[in-house]
């Protein structure tokens, strides 16, 4: 499993060697991968289906009990299989869609490298594992929206999307440490049992707010929507796969596999369905209200995680059921939806659906595909979309909270959606013909396999519900309600209210779609003023105070004057440690006074050769100074047993004085700036620190707080690392990672120094 | 002799502290080598002075016989020497390109980052 | 700033210089038992360079050396790495010591062992870094 999970950053590793021998052709070759991938999950079916979960555990850093374990259950199984098997499409579908353009590797080593991030997001049963493929999916999301960069509207929505997610992401990291350690493990399938434990710990309300907050920026609800449709200036097969097909059901995913541990409880069933309910609603009023291709779709995702979201938070069994098969069926229908308004966009050249018309006749495959996947989308039988749909209804009017509210919200949903759906499948194909930018053609075989494939699951599964039922829908309910489930899909239901109420429905919309362009322009007129105020007014409001903030503070801190940075830490850290040091140290300090007449020689010069290194007017006699207080450090180092220090110590002061020679004689000479009264202030700060320090000193001598480590360095250097010079020992066995660390300093250093000085030269030229 | 040394580091970082608040960039330089040094000394003296007691272990023998200094800090000082040979050797690049942009050898005039 | 003058000078360095490099090779190779190691080591041999350097210039040190300094760093730090790795041959976690004792004729049993080539690393590295320092300012002050 770890390789299933690997093999696509390797795969997005080896893009840009692979690029070059296949050209045009690499996007059929990638798709072998997502398509084997999808062949190896769907082996686990049977034994999924039969209730079965797998796990697969690899030691990472053993000596800190960090692993990679993964988990597949029916859930983990079926949004592994809709990752692969929608992106094996989507690959197949990017190298045609990006034909010819010299960005394609870059693209392809950015869409591999985001497959393989949400396979390990979803797969993943470690929550610091998980959280890392979280911010992952999010870093890849940034770089697929912005991959139009020269373009200022992608860059800002790639920023947007990625400050709205990663902000979140930030509380999510929070949420998810007070999840683990109340639940004392990290790992999500231990987590899971312990639901009631969990529940009615004093930090469940903390923490299912920063975890349900991480949950809904990822995922687009209110009042977070926003960024999803300005996402949309990615390439399309970007916001077929990520921004609806996959990386935002990840904040739904999250809800669904932590619903054993915290759903369930009045906060959460309150927050998830009311929060839901209202995005769901947003965003199917929205979806009606534009005229974009890709801005309806996206809209109407937004309406579909949403829907989402609340039945996570209703968390019947019913609606459990709902869950996954809404989840499978917006996969499904949405995911084709988007290639086909990105062949629309290919083949006309424009994205605006006002400025399309009567392409039936150019196109008819594509209207064919647009319409079964629309009609899934609007509820309406025999597509799978419809008993989604039924299901929904059906358990909101058994919610135990909120109930008609959540059902009179989700039929004026249905309603709005079935006008959107109709804007989407009928618009552009039927009416009177318009010109378009592009003379219409149908997009090519690689391009329409995707639509076509995904289209007859969608009617498939509609017409045969057993099959995903019984494959996975009831496994996928049950790790959501932690109790067995046995779910039975039926397209006919019989007579009932639910069924009446799609009706209804159905009816509505066909009614607001013959009506379209005059609802859009009363809409527009009653909520222009809301718009104003809106979340992402809000947004903008807040970056643009945090760079006015930003501008405000920072001249203020970051002044320039090296003696202020200083004197501002010197003066805190004594008034701190001095204020504890006085008012809470109640012990003595050292006062042992044995000094041998030669030490004391050797301090009397250590003394003077500092004070004169500062007192005196020549660069050579600093030199000089600095050159006996190093030599006396030396002594020192000698005298009380370091032979190894004394004779570094030696080595380097002399290549000191050596690179003193090399540059300060070519540097300016000493000059004398400061005031008196300056002098005077500097030396009572440098004289606090030293005070501060020899106290502190005193005190660190007097006192033993833990036995010392190296008892164990000394008796086991010998035994274990053959050697008898302990010091050496440490350096080059014991602490060998913290010396490789010290070396690539000292490399870093070196390079720094020739890079500067190389970098010198030109700079001259340019002058001269 | 804790105590003296106590006293020796003290002065060392006043003094290099000193000329690092100093506006001559060159006296910067001689603050900086001062400090390596104090903050060397700090750690040798707090990890405990012992005369003659150098932590090696006889030929032969699986333990150095008698207490003999801790290694420890010994082994953390060595690399930082070498470290901070290296930063300083940075340091001082960088101050002379500095200096060769800015010509001035006075870091109040420094301060600007657009220059 | 550096000008190949002084016969006594590059008589010394000539004289020094072997001498600098077996006394470091010693100090590396004893470091494990005795005081010394590859930092002392490298210091040495660093040394010795940069007196030769002093004394007969820039080209005739670079000639000496053979390869640029910068590549002398990254062997050490790739050699101390690798020695590193060797514990993962070995199923041990990294940085694990291994150590063998192959005897040779003539001379007995020797100890080799990863933190030997681990402190060899450092004595490259520390070689390298040095020589890149000290030949790039005597080169720019030229």
């Amino acid at each position: 499993m770890l390789v299933a999970v690997l093999a696509g950053f390797i795969l997005a590793a080896l893009v840009p060697w692979l690029q070059p021998y296949f050209g045009e052709r690499a996007g059929r070759l990638y798709a072998l991968l997502p398509a084997a991938l999808t062949l190896y999950f769907a082996t686990f079916l049977p034994g999924v289906a039969a209730g079965e979960a797998s796990q697969a555990v690899y030691p990472w850093v053993p000596g800190l009990g960090l692993e990679l374990a993964f988990y597949l259950d029916g859930l983990s199984l079926l949004l592994a299989l809709l990752i692969s098997g929608i992106g094996a499409f989507v690959v197949l579908y990017a190298g045609d869609y990006l034909h010819g353009d010299p960005r394609q590797a870059r693209f392809f080593v950015q869409l591999l490298a985001f497959m393989a991030s949400m396979l390990g997001l979803v797969l993943s049963d470690n929550l610091i594992a998980l959280f890392i493929f979280w911010e992952l999916t999010s870093i890849t999301s940034y770089l697929l929206i912005g991959f139009d960069h020269e373009d200022a509207t992608a860059r800002r929505a790639a920023l947007q999307g990625l400050v709205v997610t990663v902000g979140g992401g930030l509380a999510l990291l929070a949420g998810l440490v007070l999840l683990g350690t109340v639940a004392g493990t990290y790992t999500i399938s231990e987590i899971v049992t312990q639901g009631e434990a969990i529940r009615e710990h004093g930090h469940y309300v903390p923490l299912l707010l920063l975890v349900l907050l991480g949950a809904f920026t990822k995922s687009a609800q209110v009042p977070f929507h926003f960024w999803l449709p300005n996402a949309m200036a990615a390439p399309t097969p970007v916001s077929a796969y990520l921004h609806s097909a996959t990386m935002v059901k990840a904040g739904v995913y999250l809800l669904a596999r932590l619903h054993p541990a915290l759903g369930g409880t009045d906060a959460w069933i309150a927050i998830c369905s009311l929060i839901g309910g209202a995005t769901m609603v947003t965003g199917a009023y929205l979806a009606v209200r534009s005229t974009g291709i890709k801005w309806v779709l996206a809209y109407s995702t937004v309406m579909a995680l949403g829907t989402l979201t609340m039945l996570a938070g209703v968390g019947t069994e019913a609606a459990m059921v709902a869950f996954v098969v809404f989840l499978l069926g917006h996969s499904l229908y949405k995911g084709a939806l988007f290639l086909v308004a990105g062949g629309l966009e290919h083949g006309t050249g424009t994205k605006d659906l006002l400025a399309m018309g009567g392409l039936r006749r150019a196109m008819p495959i594509t209207a064919l595909l647009a319409a079964v996947s629309a009609l899934s989308l609007a509820g309406l039988p025999p597509l799978f979309g419809f008993i989604g749909k039924e299901l929904m209804l059906e358990s909101l009017l058994a919610a135990p909270f909120a109930g008609v509210l959540l059902t009179l919200l989700a039929v004026v949903t249905a309603l709005l959606v079935v006008a959107a759906a109709g804007a989407v499948a009928l618009r552009p194909f039927f009416g009177p013909y318009r010109e378009t930018p592009e003379v219409p053609h149908e997009p090519s075989n690689a391009m329409l396999a995707g639509p076509a494939v995904l289209g007859l699951l969608s009617l498939l599964f509609g017409l045969v519900p057993g099959i995903p039922g019984d494959a996975f829908v009831s496994a996928a309910a049950g790790a959501l309600s932690s109790e067995p489930v046995h779910a039975h899909l039926a397209l006919w239901h019989g007579l009932t209210l639910p069924l009446g109420l799609s009706a209804l429905a159905v009816a509505g919309g066909a009614l607001l779609y013959s009506r379209w362009d005059r609802a859009r322009a009363a809409m527009r007129r009653i909520d222009a003023p809301l718009y104003e105020r809106g979340p992402e007014a809000g947004y903008d409001r807040l970056m643009a105070a945090l760079s006015d903030l930003a501008r405000r503070v920072t001249p203020v801190l970051q002044h320039g004057y090296l003696r202020y940075y200083i004197a501002t830490t010197v003066l805190t850290l004594v008034a701190l440690v001095g204020l504890t040091l006085i008012t809470r140290y109640e012990g003595g300090l050292a006062t042992a006074i044995d000094v041998r007449f030669y030490e004391l020689a050797i301090a009397v010069l250590f003394v003077v050769a500092t004070v004169f290194a500062c007192r005196t007017q020549s660069r050579l006699g600093a030199v000089v100074s600095v050159g006996v207080v190093g030599y006396a450090v030396a002594l020192f180092y000698l005298l009380f047993s370091a032979p190894d220090l004394s004779i570094t110590q030696i080595l380097v002061e002399t290549l000191t004085v050596i690179l003193l020679v090399l540059v300060l004689f070519k540097l300016p000479g000493f000059v004398s700036f400061s005031s008196p009264r300056q002098r005077a202030w500097d030396a009572l700060v440098a004289g606090l620190l030293g005070t501060l320090v020899t106290l502190l000193l005193l005190v660190a001598v007097d006192h033993q707080f833990a036995a010392p480590i190296s008892e164990y360095h000394l008796a086991e250097s010998v035994p274990l690392g053959h050697g008898r010079n302990v010091v050496n020992v440490i350096i080059v066995d014991y602490r060998a990672l913290d010396t490789l660390g010290e070396i690539f300093v000292v490399a870093l250093a070196a390079i720094g120094v020739y890079s500067m000085i190389q970098y010198t030269r030109p700079a001259r030229e340019e002058r001269s | 002799m804790e105590t003296l040394m106590a006293v020796l580091v003290g002065i060392a970082f006043a003094a290099s502290l000193y000329m690092m608040m100093r506006r001559s960039i060159v006296k910067l330089i001689i603050g900086l080598i001062l400090l390596s040094n104090a903050a060397n000394l700090l750690f040798f003296t707090a990890g405990g002075l012992t005369r003659g007691a150098p932590p090696l272990i006889p030929e032969g023998a699986e333990a150095p016989a008698g207490a003999v200094a801790d290694p420890l800090p010994q082994a953390l000082i060595l690399t930082a020497i070498v470290i901070s040979f290296g930063v300083l050797a940075f340091a001082l690049v960088l101050i002379r390109k500095a200096y060769q942009v800015v010509q001035a050898d006075d870091l109040d005039q420094m301060k600007g980052t657009d220059t | 700033m550096i000008r190949p003058r002084s016969l006594i000078l590059q008589t010394m360095a000539r004289l020094l210089l072997p001498l600098q490099l077996l006394f470091s090779v010693f100090m590396l190779l004893r470091g494990h038992d005795l005081p010394g190691g590859g930092f002392i080591a490298g210091l040495v041999a660093s040394a010795g360079f940069i007196l030769f350097l002093f004394a007969f210039g820039i080209p005739a040190t670079r000639a000496l050396l053979g390869v640029d300094p910068r590549s002398v760093t990254g062997a050490g730090l790739l050699l101390a790495v690798a020695s590193a790795l060797l514990g993962l041959l070995g199923g041990d976690p990294a940085f694990t010591a291994q150590w063998w004792q192959p005897a040779i004729p003539l001379i007995g049993t020797i100890k080799i062992g990863s933190p030997i080539i681990f402190d060899v690393g450092v004595y490259l590295t520390v070689i390298g870094a040095l020589l890149t320092i000290v030949v790039s300012l005597a080169e720019a002050e030229e």
